[in-house]
């Protein structure tokens, strides 16, 4: 998808040919400004040495990478042994961000899918109303759904109230709840790319594949699958990336019992720990995560736009 | 596009002189969630046409972060408490009040007057006192209350309906109470057993929380809430039925303060704003919106008469020690961060 649109805004961009280093240089300084410039600082932080309740001291340091990767025990003076606390947080995080994004999938694909099959003149607004709860903070959306989803709350009180459990389901401080907001949190972010591809897609390939015998099924997974994947793929990972750093439905929904990746960088900022070295040597590592990621798509996206063309 | 520059850069210049002229009938607050009632302040500016800014923090330590992350120099005047007030003098943050600076410092309680988290109250005058403990649903449990065991090793109806605060301060005291040790331990053997006890209790716990800590208990979510004293009052007030202990270990205590930061931008309105929370009356309507205790003589009159029969407020005869929380060395302060992230990995 995101090839089709820069080939499709070349040729128009030729337009403003004479001008074009002047209209971009708000975009450039905005990116540099508020993107590089601290995405820079925070690379630097990470090797410097941590000053004692929060700060840096201008001093080179492996210190954050070494406490994320090796154990020395609870005093520090233990042989160094392979550090299995961040990897599990980084681990739980991968986790429960999947969990989300197919989550998203499987209840956005079916939406986005319906969406673009109806007719023209309506599609408008059916999107107006996937995007209408996201005009709420996400503060209040994970909160209402905290509301929601407690021991004496509405949906314990239905399923009671309809004979379908006896006692109530404890979802509030669990995995599950996690996933449910993340996914709750991200939704619109699958169905819309998704949305936009399944829309320009020519349902006549789908006829065709019907003339020819093939089932539903066939079509969907043969036909319609491998032709929306670009939107797929965007939906994907713009679900996935924002939940793996996510901190507001952990803490709230999930108790806060576990560190997730946000919450644990949050700490070494906000909490007692005060280690801004090691929250920003864990934050180029998640960068670093992300980066693959997102390469490992382009490279995979670039393979399959050479296969087909 | 020339132009274009040039009247932007002269909008830029106007837009500063204005916040500079705006700047002499200003003060900006950096003060706790849900602390300070409105009236309060509306009452300040009436009397000294000061306009108040307000912004929150739900931590002592996430305030401290982001004053050191280039919040010195915004605020004028903070909200700390006890033992971060020995630590913020420790960085620097703090300006010293020369004396006579302030008309009514003598308006503060002798035995807040000269605590030692600010000898001779140097930068900071009392703002609210109280005591963290736990509150108990006594629907849920109706045994025996008064012991640390019910965070710690609590009986099997409570289990895995606790909220703790979701702050490192307050979780190692109250462990350390709990097992009787220092609160900055240096022994090795007391610290494993920490841990150990910690990890241990973990499995009963429901959640982390101190901005719902109130709520959490209101709604039933949980049963068991480590709470400051007032929050408890208000969870009583609102409904839920529960008890606040004072448990024969031991509580803790905490005295919340007004501090005057260092390169304060509007330095004369803070001092005025200290002057008037220790006029008895402004800080009676602090105490009877928050339902703590202020540090100031004369408040009496003032108060709510509930408050001070209320249960929160009266520690039972067998009630242990309160004790502030201690500030540790940086060696000791490690393990005891490396501990609080073996809780929570």
């Amino acid at each position: 998808m995101a090839a089709g649109a820069a080939s499709g805004g070349s040729a128009r961009a030729d337009t403003y040919k004479d001008a074009r280093g002047w209209l971009l240089l708000p975009s450039w300084a905005v990116l540099g400004i508020f993107v590089l410039g601290p995405v820079c600082m925070m690379l630097i932080y990470s090797f410097l040495t941590k000053e004692f309740r929060g700060g840096v001291i201008w001093e080179f340091s492996l210190a954050a990478y070494d406490q994320f990767f090796f154990d020395r025990g609870l005093f520090g003076d233990e042989p160094p042994t392979i550090e299995w606390t961040y990897i599990t947080i980084f681990w739980r995080s991968i986790w429960q961000a999947g969990a989300a994004t197919l989550l998203s999938l499987v209840i956005g694909f079916p939406t986005a899918y319906f969406i673009a099959t109806r007719p023209e003149n309506v599609r408008p607004v059916w999107v107006f109303l996937i995007t209408i709860p996201y005009w709420v903070n996400l503060l209040i959306r994970t909160v209402s759904m905290k509301f929601l989803l407690r021991d004496q709350g509405p949906l314990n009180d239905f399923l009671i109230g309809t004979g379908l459990i006896d006692s109530p389901i404890h979802i509030v401080n669990t995995n599950f709840a996690v996933q449910l907001g993340l996914f709750y949190s991200y939704l619109p972010f699958m169905v819309l790319p998704v949305y936009a591809a399944v829309e320009r897609y020519n349902f006549s390939l789908s006829e065709a594949a019907a003339d020819l015998y093939a089932s539903k099924w066939t079509t969907l997974r043969r036909i319609v699958l491998p032709a929306v994947k670009p939107g797929v793929v965007a939906g994907c990972i713009l679900v996935f990336v924002p939940s793996m750093g996510s901190f507001l439905a952990p803490d709230l929904l999930g108790g806060a019992k576990n560190f997730m990746i946000g919450s644990l960088i949050e700490e070494q900022f906000k909490g007692n720990a005060g280690n801004w070295p090691f929250g920003a040597a864990a934050s180029m590592i998640l960068l670093t995560m992300v980066l693959i990621i997102l390469m490992f798509s382009a490279r995979q996206q670039a393979k399959a736009d050479k296969a087909g063309g | 596009m020339k132009n274009l520059l040039k009247s932007s850069a002269a909008a830029l210049a106007l837009s500063v002189a204005a916040n500079a002229a705006a700047a002499e009938g200003k003060l900006v607050l950096y003060h706790w969630f849900e602390y300070m009632p409105q009236e309060v302040l509306d009452k300040f500016t009436a009397e000294t046409g000061i306009e108040v800014t307000m912004d929150t923090y739900d931590s002592n330590e996430s305030m401290l972060a982001t004053l050191k992350a280039g919040g010195m120099g915004t605020y004028d005047v903070a909200v700390p408490g006890d033992y971060m007030v020995s630590i913020m003098a420790g960085e620097g943050l703090l300006d010293t009040i020369a004396d006579g600076e302030l008309a009514n410092k003598g308006n503060i309680a002798p035995e807040w007057a000269d605590p030692s988290f600010d000898p001779g109250r140097a930068s900071s005058i009392p703002y609210q006192w109280g005591s963290t403990s736990f509150a108990v649903n006594r629907d849920a449990y109706s045994g025996d209350i008064q012991t640390t065991a019910i965070l710690f090793e609590p009986p099997a109806e409570l289990s895995g309906k606790i909220n703790m605060l979701d702050s490192q301060g307050e979780v190692m005291a109250m462990a350390s109470l709990h097992m009787g040790i220092p609160q900055c331990s240096t022994d090795r053997e007391q610290l494993k057993a920490l841990n150990a006890m910690l990890q241990n209790a973990k499995q009963h716990w429901a959640s982390f929380n101190s901005d719902t800590a109130k709520e959490v208990l209101v709604s039933g979510d949980a049963a068991v809430g480590q709470i400051y004293d007032g929050f408890a009052a208000k969870a009583r007030e609102e409904g839920a039925n529960v008890e606040y202990a004072y448990p024969t270990q031991g509580y803790v205590a905490w005295m919340d303060n007004v501090v005057l930061l260092k390169d304060a931008p509007n330095r004369e309105n803070a001092l005025k704003f200290m002057d008037f929370l220790l006029e008895p009356e402004n800080i009676a309507a602090v105490t009877n919106y928050a339902q703590y205790n202020a540090g100031v003589t004369g408040v009496s009159e003032h108060l709510n008469p509930s408050l001070a029969a209320q249960p929160e407020k009266n520690p039972h005869a067998n009630a242990g020690e309160g004790v502030f929380i201690e500030v540790c060395n940086q060696e000791t302060q490690a393990v005891y961060d490396q501990i609080w992230t073996n809780l929570k990995k």
